[in-house]
């Protein structure tokens, strides 16, 4: 009966919600006919993060939510004195080394052996039309070499691309957006889903990473989307363990009370093509740690 | 000798008709269930085709399932009309969002 009740209350916090919504203020301000415009976006998103927070420092955004409070910034310093991804480090070094059944390596897959070269991904595949990750490059490396795929979402994975991204640590973000109308069409995609509300909190990624950066929720400092892919993969404290970019992206759809899509989903890929364009330039230092 | 009831004919005979009342009566609420179930069903998928389902319409709907199982009718038509109701707010989330969006871009 209390559930029941509970879950009337729900429904009509959410009607009305949605309501309240479709009412104030949400109506569309930009001409339908307005040209995509990336190289526009990337500045008018750095201009916001910078404006919003003339403290700190460019190259800083990366840190996530060591960036946004002292306190916390001195904690993630001590921190990374004896990193708690140092393990999925060493993990992905070796599992990068160690050759497939075939005698071939992740190395064979990778334009410069893959060291030094997460900046450039996620890149745009002309000839498939379509944004490939670095979690999508390294199982299809995987799969045409014989071997099953990973799970998006766990260990291993986590424990691959953290290698990678190390070995890039301090390299400006590199994203190319190619002269093909399906590549800027993957960008505006990506913008989109951002933006876009969804679940029962009717929150979208923007909600918390653009509006509220610096903010508490619950117990957490909310990083600024300005960076947030250089630090991937990340160890988060409150999962005791690594994630993957495909776990950080359902794990947010999941906590706003919406489905999450299948990792690596066209949607998820386009999101990670549109964040990363928008943070080049900015160093990548992932692994990264965070509460 | 003909005309005589045997004393069990009418006991048998309320027993009956209480057991049919209650079938039927069963019978009712299992299938105003399933309609409402389905209605709710319908627009989850809807919604799936957009994308946008809510976790929590997906949990009410297992719910529901869960009473219908127990025999629970009355809660499981309750939850299925919970279900409907959220499902249609995530389809309506998703339709107005097409455009909304813009509003919260950076510019």
């Amino acid at each position: 009966m209390i559930s029941t009740m509970r879950a009337r209350f729900m429904t009509c916090l959410a009607s009305a919600a949605l309501l309240l919504a479709a009412c104030c203020g949400v109506a569309p301000q930009a001409s339908a006919a307005e040209a995509p415009n990336p190289v526009a976006d990337a500045k008018a998103f750095r201009d916001y993060f910078t404006k919003k927070f003339p403290k700190v420092k460019l190259e800083d955004f990366v840190n996530g939510p060591y960036s946004m409070n002292e306190d916390m910034h001195r904690q993630w310093e001590e921190k990374e004195q004896f990193p708690p991804y140092e393990f999925a480090l060493e993990a992905g070094k070796e599992m990068f080394a160690k050759p497939f059944k075939n005698g071939k390596t992740y190395a064979d897959c990778f334009a410069n052996g893959g060291i030094g070269v997460r900046q450039n991904y996620p890149i745009f595949d002309e000839k498939e039309g379509k944004v490939i990750t670095l979690e999508l490059a390294l199982n299809r490396c995987r799969q045409a070499n014989g071997e099953a795929p990973y799970s998006y979402v766990k260990d291993e994975m986590a424990s691959l691309t953290a290698y990678m991204a190390f070995t890039s640590r301090g390299k400006p973000m590199d994203i190319n957006i190619p002269n093909d109308g399906r590549a800027l069409e993957a960008f505006e995609e990506g913008k989109r889903y951002f933006y876009t509300r969804r679940g029962q909190l009717n929150f979208s990624c923007a909600t918390c990473h653009v509006q509220s950066p610096g903010e508490r929720i619950r117990a957490e400092v909310l990083a600024p989307a300005l960076g947030i892919m250089n630090a991937m993969p990340i160890y988060r404290s409150e999962w005791s363990g690594m994630g993957t970019t495909s776990r950080r992206f359902t794990s947010c759809n999941s906590q706003i009370r919406g489905v999450p899509l299948e990792p690596q989903s066209d949607e998820y890929r386009n999101l990670e093509y549109y964040l990363s364009y928008v943070s080049n330039g900015l160093p990548i230092s992932g692994p990264g740690a965070r509460p | 000798m003909s005309g005589r009831k045997h004393p069990i004919v009418p006991l048998a005979a309320s027993m009956l008709l209480v057991a049919s009342l209650s079938c039927a009566h069963a019978d009712g609420s299992d299938a105003d269930f399933k309609a409402a179930y389905a209605a709710a069903d319908t627009a989850e998928k809807e919604a799936g085709a957009l994308r946008n389902q809510w976790t929590t319409t997906e949990s009410t709907l297992a719910a529901a399932r869960k009473a219908a199982e127990a025999g629970n009718f009355e809660q499981a038509m309750a939850l299925s009309k919970e279900a409907e109701a959220l499902a249609k707010a995530s389809i309506f989330q998703a339709t107005s969002e097409k455009d909304a969006w813009k509003a919260l871009e950076i510019r």
